[in-house]
């Protein structure tokens, strides 16, 4: 179990500030945030290559802080493929466990049991050019878990790979890292539904900061704050300045919204959060589109209203013209308030 | 703006080509429109890139020939076919402030000093950059630089078209969004050609009038976002297109009758060459899921259940074992162990012959 404490870095471009977070075995943790929010900073801070300003780092209640990277028992896997490109791919498996002081021949059945695993069996005599780029990230995340560290870190590791390729591995990744019950896996990204596909447990960071944390699904629907919960959102939720009055909430100072099942906050302006499913073709609101694009099945629809612009999810791929009008309705259910510094307000009725 | 034509345009980086083997990009007739844009899509070693730099001038083709407006520019050197081209990373003159990189190529051209500073303010508007014109475009993001690329392209009155390398990829997702919003605004104004290499689906399907989907060097299919979605010629259209790929349900002859056990489609199935391998290609947004006791054409245990925001993606596994994966924005209520009907609507579920799309259906 990895615990980390007051952690806080001076690093030149994004520092760490004051992280504090604990970490059990066999969980994997997906770390979310957008470029620049830190992500790499505190796998960095981890290994012992950022050094700390503040805080501890303990593993099993052990302090090793102070210790040389070799010595903390966590590997790395970057975003570039990163391998020997003289040695075969077994050779590159098996290095790590040679620096430990196994024999050759042993460290060479490891290397291949793990190969094997992985799915690269075949491919024990090649070089690491030969192979396509899935195949070679797969050789490093084979040289990363073969030394059975304690800690397990993948710092975007699909970002490099065809779209395609991207889906394959995350759908293949739990089965990848299976059987590491004794490790802690961090897996950093700044796709939302790569984080909420394989992570037991989401981290958001912004600004150097953890914001969130949780199960994918509760986060998603309970984003503690406004920062998060755009980080979470694809496609982007949409934030529209509103005001609360009378008992009543209104998009804009005097455009009446929906709150059948919202508990509102006193008299005052909030921030009103509409996920792209909160809002419906027909009703009682008017916008005009914006732009319309295909995504898969379904279409997201850019909608200007007269209070703010918010996007639409519409099943199906339909055609919407832009510079037309339609209306459509908004539901209440799917709407989020956030107090004016960012905190989640929402509390429903039922 | 330019009308595009590639007429039996083909091309292998060998001297002596001896069979389609040998071709980087397989000879294809295509017909691009001015003004409308495009998305050449495949995964690594398509070819895309190799059609995209025939085009820009970079590779000249070993077979056919490349029009601009019915005028043959197959041997036209780069530099006077007016394209403008925008790459994976920003290129920006980085000491040198915002409205500086887009005067640039003006200044290049000669063109009078009053007419660049027109040229400049009208792009930046567009861009939405005004504010930062004094800027140095060092000090910008990631997304705005890209735009800065794309200015210096824009500025230009004499492109025939836009060419863009892989532009996203290092913009955030969230940024990517308002950027893809910001090029199709900027196609609506210009009325330019854009031509976008991708990989990625999602955004060949945000961005693009019409997609050319290719894989070894090979056009597999060109046509628009629905076209491919809903009717994909071939199983690597299916897997391509879409995510999750498309269901592939193997069917077998029974008494001269297609069909599974997995799933009771009493549509009439037309069979083709016997001995060859028959599937059912369907996509996993065209799986509905009910409760088992309702009217349904099969039954699947849940075997996992994926969050993935709005949606979720719901495997699960036949009588016969087979898996099937079914989109669905009722994810939240279900749970992996129960047992689920299924639903097909007969159009939604195409037959494919050896991997290609039957065409009797």
């Amino acid at each position: 179990m990895l615990q980390i404490d007051q952690l806080t870095t001076a690093d030149p471009k994004v520092s760490l500030q004051d992280i504090s977070f604990q970490f059990d075995a066999g969980n994997i943790y997906t770390i979310l945030g957008r470029t620049g929010a830190g992500k790499t900073e505190l796998l960095r801070a981890l290994m012992g290559l950022n050094s700390l300003v503040k805080g501890d780092i303990q593993l099993d209640g052990q302090s090793i802080a102070k210790r040389p990277v070799k010595d903390r028992s966590m590997s790395l896997v970057y975003q570039q493929f990163i391998n020997y490109p003289h040695l075969s791919v077994l050779d590159n498996v098996a290095f790590p466990l040679r620096r430990q002081g196994k024999k050759k021949s042993e460290a060479q059945l490891l290397a291949a049991k793990m190969l094997t695993t992985i799915g690269l069996g075949d491919f024990l005599q090649r070089r690491p050019a030969q192979l396509s780029g899935g195949q070679q990230q797969r050789v490093a995340l084979a040289r990363a878990m073969v030394k059975k560290s304690r800690i397990l870190m993948l710092d975007e590791p699909l970002a490099n790979l065809d779209y395609k390729l991207r889906e394959q591995l995350r759908e293949e990744f739990p089965r990848l890292v299976a059987g590491n019950d004794d490790s802690v896996i961090l897996y950093t990204t700044t796709e939302p539904r790569e984080a909420m596909e394989l992570g037991n447990t989401m981290i958001v960071m912004t600004d150097g900061r953890i914001v969130a944390s949780g199960p994918p699904a509760d986060l998603f629907a309970h984003p503690p704050t406004k920062d998060a919960a755009s980080v979470i959102s694809d496609p982007p939720i949409s934030f529209i300045a509103g005001f609360v009055r009378s008992g009543a909430l209104y998009f804009g100072e005097d455009q009446l919204a929906p709150n059948n099942g919202l508990h509102l906050p006193p008299d005052g302006p909030v921030t009103i959060a509409l996920r792209p499913d909160a809002i419906e073709l027909g009703g009682a609101f008017n916008a005009t589109i914006g732009l319309s694009e295909f995504s898969g099945s379904e279409t997201i629809v850019h909608l200007d209203f007269d209070f703010g612009r918010a996007i639409m999810l519409v099943e199906g791929i339909e055609t919407f013209e832009a510079g037309t009008h339609i209306s459509v309705s908004i539901q209440a259910e799917h709407i989020m308030l956030f107090a004016l510094d960012g905190q989640n307000i929402t509390t429903r009725t039922k | 703006m330019a009308e595009i034509v590639l007429e039996n345009l083909g091309h292998s980086y060998l001297s002596d080509p001896k069979d389609e083997a040998d071709f980087a990009l397989k000879p294809v007739n295509l017909t691009w429109q001015d003004g409308k844009t495009y998305a050449l899509l495949g995964p690594s070693g398509c070819g895309k890139t190799t059609m995209l730099n025939i085009i820009s001038g970079i590779v000249a083709p070993s077979h056919g020939r490349l029009l601009f407006d019915r005028q043959d520019v197959t041997q036209t050197p780069t530099v006077e076919r007016n394209i403008a081209q925008v790459f994976q990373f920003p290129v920006i003159y980085s000491t040198k402030t915002v409205r500086q990189n887009l005067a640039f190529p003006l200044e290049c051209r000669g063109v009078a000093p009053v007419r660049i500073k027109a040229r400049v303010a009208e792009v930046a508007t567009l861009l939405d950059l005004d504010y930062a014109l004094d800027m140095p475009a060092r000090r910008l993001s990631a997304d705005q630089k890209q735009l800065i690329s794309l200015g210096r392209g824009l500025v230009r009155e004499d492109v025939s078209a836009i060419l863009l390398d892989e532009p996203l990829t290092v913009i955030d997702p969230q940024m990517k969004f308002m950027l893809r919003r910001k090029l199709r605004e900027i196609n609506r104004e210009t009325g330019m050609t854009m031509i976008l290499v991708t990989h990625d689906q999602s955004e060949a399907m945000s961005f693009a009038d019409e997609i050319v989907v290719m894989k070894d060097g090979l056009l597999q299919q060109s046509g628009t976002p629905g076209e491919l979605f809903s009717r994909p010629q071939n199983d690597f259209v299916g897997y391509f297109i879409g995510s999750p790929p498309m269901n592939m349900i193997t069917l077998e002859t029974r008494d001269g009758v297609l069909g599974t056990d997995a799933l009771d489609l009493t549509k009439n199935l037309t069979v083709g060459t016997a001995g060859s391998r028959h599937q059912l290609g369907i996509r996993p947004e065209h799986v509905s899921l009910v409760a088992a006791n309702a009217e349904n054409i099969g039954l699947g245990k849940i075997k996992k259940i994926e969050h993935l925001g709005v949606d979720g993606v719901v495997t699960l596994q036949l009588a016969t074992g087979v898996l099937i994966k079914a989109k669905t924005r009722k994810h939240v209520e279900m749970s992996v162990g129960q047992t689920l009907g299924v639903n097909v609507l007969t159009d939604d579920a195409l037959l494919y012959i050896e991997g290609s799309l039957a065409l009797a259906q």
